[in-house]
């Protein structure tokens, strides 16, 4: 990157600036011209100068240049003008002015959208340059940086850059011209004139930007902390846990304070400083019209000036103060934006930044496919000079399993980084297949290794999505385009890519590279990933994660059916099995014990917010329901009872004990409002509460579920009038909330519903010893036998996993790392103790299946469980990163070398 | 049967019998009313213990596992509570219990249990007497067993 902000600028826009220059110069000979007019329409046309009699004529339009004495003197006639009467004439002018007004107007339109463009260009390339810079900036790097810290300035520091650079010549030639072309016109109005007006300039000139030198400082400071806060609140985001564990929330609330106070201080300060200045500013330009009126005036009056100059240098000065003062602005921002583009650059300047070359795009690079993998002499130094690797040499073939092994801190997670080529080594090489891979550019390393990782990132899309994220290398398939607009939108986007020097490849292509996975489409992709997923011991939980997803029925037309199928066959199964009241259906006639009053209410899925439980007794049309209904008079008197209730079983409890999360109705805050409320029901009864009063209890009832709770708060009675209020419920839904809510219909598919409830339709019984786990396993069998199990699994790959995979426990990331490595069938697989957050025998398990799917691949896994290193062909023991021994887990065993003291020891 | 009915219950119990009238009926609350099919398990040996279970209605069968079968040691009928011991040991099940007859059980859950049992110390007391006597019998019906003759 350049060096300095203006050689950024010249070495990328200065074809766009120079294409400005033009319209700048044609929009000041309009405005000098605008300038002039208004004198000839008051002196001429107005006064009358050129109509000495009513019925005299004027040229109109006449050009004569008074030629100077060395061209021989003289008038220069060009054109005599068309001979105009007074009214006419003044019209004419007039007109005239108002063209050359829109004209300048356009030119300064055309200018400002041509400035704004090259500005956002700019801005493009910059961001573009700088986020190239994080993607090959070396990993030790990031142990230095701050996330949250390098978002901001990508983000937000930059983006007055664009502003600026848009601004960065035109501005100061646009502004100059003006300033000066005004300047001039005054001095040649009138030389004393025009020297007070330079001289007011001049002393703005100096005095502003000597008073803001001090704003600079501050506002760079302010910059700094700024970034600062950024990064802090993303530790503090991190450090969550660690907050809560330690009790230090005030700890960092007094220190997040005392940044903001330090920032409110910079702040306070420039505002002072800033308005000060503006004061001053504002003095000095009005200071001047008052020089003009006295001055002025006084030549007018003794006949040294006629009064249409007058009135033409008055408006000219109008136009001066603007000019010099934004200059000054300018000239203020360029040193903003210089501190800024430098401060920028020094966080994005590395020396040892992977060179282009090394990422770039390769369509089939040479592969390693058979051979060995060599590693001589391995070693890395880390910055305090510790030797973490020491001189390792190893050899395996590319068909073998490697076990690396060793005490704490011995090395063998970076030696699986150096391996992967995620580090480079101090010294040594790496070979595989007769490929060096130390030199190899990241099209090959990143296809022939794979490197599983503990923690492994997940992105925050589906599960899909990161399972296919390693086969993303290259475009596969272009992207085409048929109709005309999408063409045109394209051919936009890539010449706009092309003149910002950043990629043109469509992102909307196919870049799923198949066959690195071995199969030959889309089609056939899913099997290899289902086969992926048994090898990790995915499937059940991905097929799990398909049961809860509710899936919009256009997504797949038959899957509406097809569910509906499985809904019936599970109920054929359950009665026929004789435990068909293990689950109470949903019956538009009847109320369902086991579901909440909400949705006995309601008989559907709320859809969206308007319907959210949480809120339903505030919602118009619910009220206007239990109004006319009668029921609402029940539900208040539930609620209130369901109030005593809750405050008679937890007022005894600390706030913060953790059955109100798991059992009250009301939290622990809301209790003695709660208490209030009720002692207000006691004083003058459930019809003498007011109106909040009687939200609150009303909001209480919706949650109970009468099968679980046991409260016995309500009669077949009160079920009876809610089965009545959900027939009026649905008979009345006004048109606007239909799609708020989708109805439980024994023939339809719910499409807010996740696929479990639907193939419920209904919930299972409370307190029916193993109901849960029986029916589990019938609707899975049920499943099967429809042949529907892909369909959900495939649903359940569509799961967002949320951020970096919060949505999933972190052994199924784990695993899904591992899956994401292992479809695309790399030459060589590093793990780097990746399932050690798996539970013992989850552990056993993967590696096992791992090792089985990669027979005849190279492994190389770095284990936290020693015993499972009898499962690898070689064994590699480390010690303070030296190899100790390598060897056959048998013979080493014997041997009672390191391998066999790290066995007795753990 | 309600709420009010499974407090009566548990009031009959000496480990619950000191507790307020509100904390007895918010375990009652917070526990859930399980129904059991003959023959069906509550546990079974080596299940991690998360639960105490009172029987309301019914019997239960308590058996250990031997290497000649399992061999029942105590039949528990209604107001018997189950359990309660393995929560607090925090080791998994020692024996198996399982239903004879349909059976139902307030199942108390070991947070819940816990919970209940350090707000109230007059209820620890109690629980370690009965601890203790339950240790007592269980001694004596071990050897009566083992010195019985073949």
């Amino acid at each position: 990157m350049e060096r300095s902000l203006f050689g950024f600028i010249i070495r990328y826009s200065k074809r766009d600036q120079l294409l400005i220059v033009p319209l700048v110069l044609a929009s000041m000979v309009f405005y000098f011209l605008s300038l002039d007019l208004p004198k000839t329409i008051i002196n001429q046309a107005i006064q009358g100068k050129s109509f000495p009699d009513p019925g005299s004529t004027a040229p109109f339009l006449k050009i004569h240049f008074a030629l100077p004495g060395f061209l021989g003197g003289g008038v220069l006639a060009l054109f005599d003008g068309i001979e105009m009467q007074r009214l006419p004439y003044l019209l004419v002018l007039t007109i005239v002015l108002l063209v050359l007004i829109v004209i300048n107007g356009v030119l300064k339109f055309q200018i400002n959208t041509m400035k704004g463009w090259m500005g956002e260009r700019m801005l493009r390339r910059l961001r573009y340059v700088l986020f190239d810079h994080i993607l090959r900036f070396p990993l030790p790097r990031f142990r230095r940086v701050k996330a949250a810290e390098m978002a901001t300035m990508i983000k937000d520091e930059v983006e007055p850059l664009g502003g600026f650079i848009g601004e960065a010549f035109i501005t100061p030639l646009f502004l100059g011209t003006q300033a000066l072309t005004a300047l001039f016109f005054i001095i040649f109005q009138h030389l004393a004139l025009g020297m007070v007006a330079l001289g007011i300039v001049l002393l703005q000139a100096f005095i502003i930007p000597a008073m803001r030198r001090r704003l600079l400082v501050l506002s760079k400071q302010r910059q700094l902390d700024a970034r600062l806060l950024a990064g802090r609140i993303a530790e503090c985001v991190d450090g969550i846990v660690e907050i809560h564990s330690n009790d230090t929330s005030n700890y960092e609330r007094a220190e997040f304070s005392a940044r903001l106070g330090k920032l409110f201080r910079i702040r306070f300060e420039l505002y002072q400083r800033k308005f000060l200045i503006k004061f001053w500013n504002n003095f000095l330009s009005q200071v001047t019209p008052f020089l003009f009126y006295s001055i002025g005036g006084y030549l007018v009056i003794v006949g040294k000036l006629d009064i249409g100059a007058l009135v033409a240098v008055i408006a000219a000065y109008k136009d001066l103060p603007t000019p010099v003062k934004e200059l000054i602005d300018w000239d203020q921002q360029r040193l903003d934006v210089q501190i800024k583009y430098n401060q920028v650059l020094e966080q994005f300047s590395a020396e040892d930044l992977t060179p282009a070359e090394v990422q770039a795009m390769m369509d089939t690079p040479a592969l390693p496919t058979q051979g060995t993998l060599r590693a001589a002499n391995l070693s890395l130094t880390d910055e305090s000079g510790a030797k973490l690797v020491d001189g390792v040499s190893f050899e395996a073939g590319l068909a073998e399993h490697v076990a690396i092994v060793g005490a704490q801190g011995c090395g063998g997670g970076e030696l699986a980084q150096l391996l992967a080529r995620l580090v480079y080594p101090t010294s040594g090489t790496i070979e595989v297949g007769g490929i060096d891979m130390t030199r190899a550019p990241e099209a090959v390393t990143g296809r022939a290794i794979a490197y599983v990782g503990s923690p492994a990132y997940m992105f925050p899309v589906s599960v899909r999505e990161n399972l296919l994220y390693g086969l993303k290398h290259r475009v596969i398939k272009e992207r085409t385009y048929e109709d005309d607009e999408a063409l045109r939108e394209r051919a936009f986007h890539v010449r706009e890519a092309r003149r910002t020097g950043t990629p043109e490849i469509d992102i909307d292509s196919d870049w799923i590279d198949y066959a690195a996975a071995g199969v030959p489409g889309a089609q056939e992709m899913e099997t290899r990933i289902v086969e992926v997923l048994q090898v990790v011991d995915l499937q059940e939980t991905i097929f799990e994660l398909g049961l809860r997803s509710a899936v919009a029925s256009e997504r797949s037309a038959d899957l509406g059916a097809s569910v509906l199928r499985a809904r019936r066959a599970l109920h054929a199964e359950l009665d026929s099995l004789g435990i068909g009241e293990w689950v109470e259906r949903f019956d538009a006639a009847r109320y369902n014990r086991n579901a909440t009053l909400a949705e006995n209410l309601l008989f559907g899925t709320p859809v969206g917010r308007k319907f959210d439980i949480d809120n339903l007794a505030k919602n118009d049309y619910v009220r206007r329901v239990l109004v006319e209904t009668g029921l609402i008079e029940d539900l208040l008197k539930t609620g209130h009872k369901l109030a005593e209730t809750m405050v008679e079983l937890f007022s005894g409890l600390p706030a913060g004990h953790e059955f109100f999360e798991r059992y009250s109705f009301i939290r622990h805050e809301d209790l003695p409002h709660v208490e209030e409320i009720l002692g207000r029901v006691r004083e003058s009864g459930l019809a003498g509460i007011g109106e909040d009063d009687r939200n609150d209890l009303l909001g209480l009832p919706f949650k109970l579920i009468q099968a679980r709770h046991r409260l016995g708060l309500m009669d077949e009675a009160f079920e009876a009038r809610v089965v009545e209020a959900r027939r009026y419920f649905a008979a009345h839904l006004p048109a606007q909330l239909i799609g708020a809510i989708e109805f439980f219909d024994p023939e339809r598919y719910n499409s807010a519903s996740s696929l479990q409830d639907n193939m419920l339709f209904g919930r299972i019984v409370a307190g029916q010893a193993g109901a849960a786990t029986r029916i589990g396993a019938l609707l899975r069998k049920v499943l099967d036998e429809l042949g529907l199990r892909p369909q959900v699994v495939k649903i359940g790959l569509d799961y967002q996993v949320g951020v970096g995979g919060a949505r999933l426990a972190v052994a199924d990331r784990q695993k899904i790392a591992m899956a994401r490595a292992i479809i695309r069938r790399p030459a060589v697989l590093i793990v780097d103790q990746a399932v050690a957050v798996l539970d013992s025998a989850s552990q056993l398990r993967v590696t096992t299946n791992v090792l089985e799917h990669r027979k005849d691949r190279c492994v190389i896994w770095f284990l936290n469980r020693i015993d499972l290193a009898e499962r690898f062909g070689q064994v590699i023991v480390l010690e303070r990163g030296r190899l100790a021994e390598r060897g056959s887990f048998v013979e080493l065993k014997s041997g009672g070398g390191a391998l066999k003291k790290l066995l007795s020891a753990g | 049967m309600s709420l009010e009915q499974e407090v009566e219950l548990i009031r009959q119990f000496p480990i619950f019998s000191k507790l307020q009238p509100a904390m007895q009926k918010l375990l009652c609350f917070g526990s859930e009313r399980m129904t059991y099919a003959p023959g069906q398990p509550l546990f079974q040996a080596g299940d991690v213990a998360d639960a105490a279970y009172i029987v309301i209605e019914g019997t239960a069968e308590v058996s250990v596992p031997t290497p000649g079968g399992p061999v029942v040691i105590n039949t528990m009928g209604r107001n018997a509570i189950i359990g309660e011991i393995a929560i607090f040991g925090g080791v998994p099940r020692t024996a198996n219990v399982t239903a004879v007859t349909r059976l139902e059980a307030l199942k108390i859950s070991k947070d819940l249990f816990f919970n209940v049992i350090r707000e109230n110390p007059d209820a620890a007391i109690e629980l370690i007497r009965i601890l203790a006597e339950r240790l007592a019998n269980t001694t004596s019906q071990l050897s009566r067993t083992i010195t019985r003759p073949r």
